[in-house]
């Protein structure tokens, strides 16, 4: 168990093997993110880069290895998972937003339902967040109106409500419109700029190469490269890597 | 022409109103709704109980953890099975009749009877309606609230049931319309509801066609009113997805 101070996640041995399936989604990864960090996977698809973010809060249980998070083992069933989830913050790649409540209910909802603010304190901290990214006005409209790129937007609103220690972000862009991807990662570089510890699963090698303060190459479960972006964009040690760079760069 | 109207407000004044026979429709419209609406309230309750634990079941049994929750939830799902077969594979006059004289022989409340007998036929329909409504909820809904730190049952409740119950609504609302159509046999049981209103009438008077005719209506008429009233409560709900 670690008790260094800086770091807020460490993976160890991971392992998870989907029951139907012949060979393990991931497979043995290591991974230690400190504060602040921006981690950023990429990966072939297929490769386990969304198994391993979704292992993070427990949305997919691991069949081998242990997760801590701020010290508490996550894969430890005694500790409250329900409780840790809350200061982790997901975006999907579905935006997965609540299509029966507004705007306002969404990012609410959460904070005041698990009594971590008061409805007001909320209603607040939702507009202050809407216009942190550029839909002030859309706080009583219904998802079902809104454009993919804004949904996005407020589904990054609705997890950082709850304050959350870090952000995961499942391929945040990947369901979008091109001309939407721009305004999620502006979002997510000022999320960035302003401190937030962040683990994004993407193909945008240009976020990657921007804000991550670390890259992750996975594949077949494992990660094979592991670098700060300039080392890792530019003087790729792995084989493999290199090839796939060459495809997506 | 003449006649024959005159013979008809006879007809009319002896099944209606000689005796206040019309009070046997009234009473027994009374008597209808009351059990309708227990029974409703109790085969909701039934119904969205039983879809939880049957959806639960068929969405994450697989990969629980083995321990005690899994074992329970495998028991819950066994019973609720056992239920839904034994009550949707029998007529619900039998249900009520095996209520009446076999679970409930030493008791003589027959309104709860009915409604008990009623509520429980209708909760077996109802949650089949709602495991097809929470199934077709897409999976990343119950992803996001859990990610956000509700656990399962205020997940359940607060984001996923809402969306199944608007999604269903329609299947709902027939169900809830064959119900008050099927306590028209309570009678069977001695109670004096709507259809057996009628059918006393018909035993003072021996003259079948207005009392018949006239529940008809009746039960067509609130069978209209709350179609009507679903239709509204449909719209208002649905002002989230224009």
């Amino acid at each position: 168990m670690t008790t260094e101070n800086n770091v807020l996640i460490e993976v160890k041995d991971l392992e998870k093997h989907f029951k139907k399936s012949t060979v393990k989604a991931l497979n043995g990864v290591d991974v230690k993110i400190n504060k602040g960090d921006v981690v950023v996977v990429i990966g072939p698809s297929g490769s386990g880069k969304s198994t391993f973010l979704r292992c993070l809060n427990l949305l997919e249980v691991p069949t081998g290895g242990h997760i801590w998070f701020e010290g508490q083992e996550i894969t430890d069933k005694k500790n409250n998972i329900n409780k840790m989830r809350q200061k982790m913050g997901m975006v999907f790649q579905s935006f997965n937003l609540f299509p029966h409540k507004s705007v306002r209910e969404n990012i609410t909802m959460a904070p005041v339902k698990l009594g971590i603010m008061k409805k007001e304190e909320a209603n607040r901290r939702a507009e202050e967040l809407l216009q942190r990214v550029g839909l002030p006005d859309k706080i009583d409209a219904y998802p079902n109106n809104l454009s993919g790129g804004q949904k996005q937007r407020i589904a990054i609103v609705r997890a950082l409500a709850m304050n959350p220690d870090v952000m995961l972000f499942d391929e945040p862009t990947s369901a979008l419109d091109p001309e939407m991807i721009g305004e999620v990662l502006d979002v997510m570089k000022e999320l960035a700029r302003d401190g937030m510890t962040m683990v994004v699963v993407t193909h945008e090698m240009g976020f990657a190469k921007e804000v991550a303060t670390r890259v992750i190459f996975m594949e077949d479960g494992r990660i094979l490269a592991e670098n700060t972006p300039r080392e890792f964009f530019e003087n790729p040690e792995n084989e493999r890597l290199r090839s796939f760079l060459s495809k997506v760069l | 022409m003449k006649e024959w109207l005159a013979g008809q407000k006879a007809l009319f004044v002896l099944n209606f109103i000689n005796d206040d026979r019309w009070r046997y429709l009234t009473d027994g419209l009374v008597l209808t709704l009351e059990i309708t609406f227990f029974a409703l309230i109790l085969g909701l309750t039934i119904g969205i109980i039983i879809a939880i634990i049957r959806a639960t079941h068929d969405n994450a049994y697989e990969t629980m953890s083995p321990g005690p929750g899994k074992v329970i939830l495998k028991l819950l799902n066994i019973v609720s099975k056992v239920y839904l077969t034994v009550i949707r594979g029998t007529p619900v006059v039998v249900q009520l009749l095996i209520m009446y004289y076999i679970i409930f022989a030493t008791s003589n409340n027959k309104i709860i009877v009915a409604v008990l007998a009623f509520g429980i036929n209708s909760g077996a329909y109802v949650a089949e309606i709602v495991r097809s409504g929470i199934m077709s909820i897409d999976k990343g809904q119950m992803e996001a609230g859990r990610s956000l730190g509700f656990n399962y049952v205020q997940t359940m409740t607060g984001i996923i049931i809402p969306q199944a119950f608007k999604n269903v609504l329609p299947a709902l609302a027939n169900e809830f319309i064959t119900l008050l159509k099927e306590t028209s046999v309570s009678g069977y049981i001695a109670l004096q509801d709507l259809t057996k209103g009628a059918y006393i009438i018909i035993g003072r008077t021996y003259s079948a066609f207005m009392p018949l005719i006239a529940i008809a209506l009746i039960y067509l008429i609130l069978v209209m009113f709350f179609t009507w009233l679903v239709g509204r409560l449909e719209r208002r709900l649905r002002s989230s997805d224009h």
